[in-house]
């Protein structure tokens, strides 16, 4: 049977489980609060899947385990981060006190929780447009990930604006009509996909290379393969750490180990989960569920991307580093990989790993949008906060409104742009929303000024940096060439170091300073925000 | 150590395994305990 033919049949029967699931979290969609927050009686399991397959996409599997081809297994310093920031401190320090908080203040988003805390109608409506504004790009890198390989594996089928019109159009239905409980439900199933695909893809690698020390031990013995101009930049083989304080090093270390590895704590999208159970029981439980997942699903593709270099390099009909096979674009490392490496079976279940990973989160971007602009933004500030009967009509327009945006951006964005944009939405949720989320928690003394304060240093801070001194952003907008007729305004290390490293420490010290020169908040109000902590 | 050289990475490696770990064992001392 012609292989397409049985990759089609596949899809629409998956399709069909997802339409399936979408429908069944429809039917169970009564309320605002069941299409917010579930009804803040998600199963543990389904919220810990979730939470990883929403934070894991396409760009995590693709792009970043093919930078981990080039870069090398010092990318595992990522999954550890992922594991320790992203799972146990998330869950256990910040999900437990999220959840209660947002049940003390009848919180249905993140910057609605934060919103409440400090009673700051400006906090939670500023944060919102913030979120609608910059999430559309995080979401586009997403789209655009899955329908560059949707239009590849459909090469003579399907073109790529074809394919971003379909994907979006499947993903819209679900999270238009169940709400967060459909987004859920088809995640969960979604991320069972993704654990049985990267665990197959494990094994293969590592026994296709003779075992786990055969196969690190044959990475390590390549190192005089890594190309000049790498090594020039402070690569030191594909098992070492690069140069310290090298140009690579600070890449490695302060943009994709920092920046998305710390930025998970504040992803809207994420800290909305812990909202939807009912007690710390499902939390707890959720630690082991989610601390296996996200192993098996960075941790496989970092280890994966930087060992197939040892594969086409010992293989005659490539002898090559994976960079080179993949023409200097590591978007194309792992596909390549799997397409030339796994058996054909294995190409189909992969490309329905990727397509999970991919609708998880663009499903959860989509339905966060939606709620920052409609309930969070529009509610608050337009409405004044008053109880509106249409919220689940308002938050249904904000995400059709919030689609229409990233499909935009999905048809103007060029393809590299996947890990950077994914980088640049997480560094600045952090830079913006960490000090505020951690004062909302563990400190009763942070004061709504102290909050404001730091948002807005976070928040335009990193729009700074990123105009007018990370090098990689402020070259490609262009606006500071305008200006001051150069490309950035600082020199080296400053040009590579993300915002994450300079802005989140003012925003946070902006944030304590301010709090204590301000008025606290009444007692009464505290009182009830902690209740039962 | 897994047949890595450099310390840099094993350790990551190393870490990643013993933070799942925790996880697992976190998840199960506390299965019942959290109204």
């Amino acid at each position: 049977m012609d292989n397409i033919l049985i990759l089609t049949i596949v899809v629409v029967a998956y399709l069909f489980i997802i339409g399936y699931l979408g429908y069944y979290g429809y039917r169970k969609t009564k309320t605002a609060l069941d299409y917010l927050v579930a009804g803040r009686n998600i199963h543990p399991v389904v919220m810990a899947i979730s939470y990883g397959a929403t934070f894991i996409s396409t760009s995590a599997i693709v792009g970043f385990g093919g930078a981990a081809g080039m870069f090398g297994m010092g990318l595992l310093w990522l999954t550890f981060l992922n594991i320790f920031v992203g799972i146990i401190i998330a869950f256990i320090l910040f999900g437990k006190r999220t959840r209660k908080m947002g049940h003390n203040l009848d919180a249905h988003t993140f910057p609605e929780l934060i919103g409440k805390r400090f009673r700051s109608p400006f906090i939670q409506g500023f944060s919102g447009l913030t979120i609608f504004l910059f999430m559309p790009l995080y979401a586009a890198a997403v789209l655009i990930g899955a329908a560059r390989f949707i239009e590849t594996t459909f090469s003579t089928q399907i073109n790529y604006n074809v394919a971003l019109l379909i994907y979006t159009l499947i993903i819209s239905a679900y999270v238009l009509a169940g709400g967060l409980k459909g987004v859920m439900y088809t995640d969960a199933v979604q991320g069972a996909i993704m654990f049985v695909g990267m665990s197959i893809l494990l094994i293969f690698t590592y026994s296709k290379l003779g075992g786990i020390i055969a196969a690190h031990q044959a990475l390590g013995a390549i190192t005089d393969k890594v190309p000049a101009k790498l090594v020039a930049i402070g690569h030191l083989g594909w098992t070492s750490m690069p140069k310290f304080g090298s140009n690579l090093w600070w890449t490695l270390v302060s943009t994709i180990v920092m920046g998305v590895g710390v930025g998970v704590l504040t992803q809207p999208q994420l800290a909305v989960r812990f909202m939807t159970v009912k007690s710390n029981k499902e939390i707890n439980r959720g630690v082991a569920v989610g601390g296996l997942f996200i192993l098996m699903m960075t941790g496989v593709a970092f280890i994966v991307g930087a060992l197939s270099n040892v594969y086409f390099l010992n293989n005659p009909n490539f002898g090559k580093i994976s960079l080179e096979v993949a023409g200097g674009n590591v978007d194309k490392i792992i596909p390549t990989y799997i397409n030339s490496a796994l058996p054909v079976w294995f190409v189909y279940v992969f490309m329905m790993t990727l397509l999970s990973a991919a609708m998880s989160t663009s499903s959860s971007q989509f339905h966060s949008l939606g709620t920052a602009i409609g309930r969070d933004f529009f509610e608050r500030i337009i409405l004044r906060g008053k109880q509106s009967p249409y919220t689940v009509l308002i938050t249904r327009i904000g995400i059709i409104i919030g689609v229409l945006v990233t499909v935009a951006l999905g048809y103007r964005l060029p393809g590299s742009i996947i890990a950077v944009a994914t980088a640049i939405f997480f560094g600045l949720c952090a830079n913006a929303f960490l000090p505020t989320y951690i004062g909302a928690l563990f400190w009763k003394g942070m004061t709504k000024t102290g909050a404001i304060a730091s948002i807005l240093t976070g928040t335009f801070g990193t729009i700074l940096w990123l105009l007018f001194i990370h090098q990689k952003e402020s070259e490609a907008l262009g606006l500071c060439k305008l200006l001051f007729n150069k490309p950035t305004l600082a020199s080296f290390p400053w040009v590579v170091v993300d915002p994450i490293v300079a802005i989140l420490p003012i925003s946070l010290i902006v944030a304590i300073v301010v709090s204590l020169m301000t008025k606290k908040p009444s007692k009464e109000h505290l009182d009830n925000c902690f209740r039962h902590f | 150590m897994f047949g890595i050289q450099d310390p840099g990475v094993w350790l990551a490696y190393l870490l990643c395994i013993l933070s799942v770990v925790f996880c697992i064992i976190y998840g199960f001392i506390n299965w019942n305990k959290g109204e």
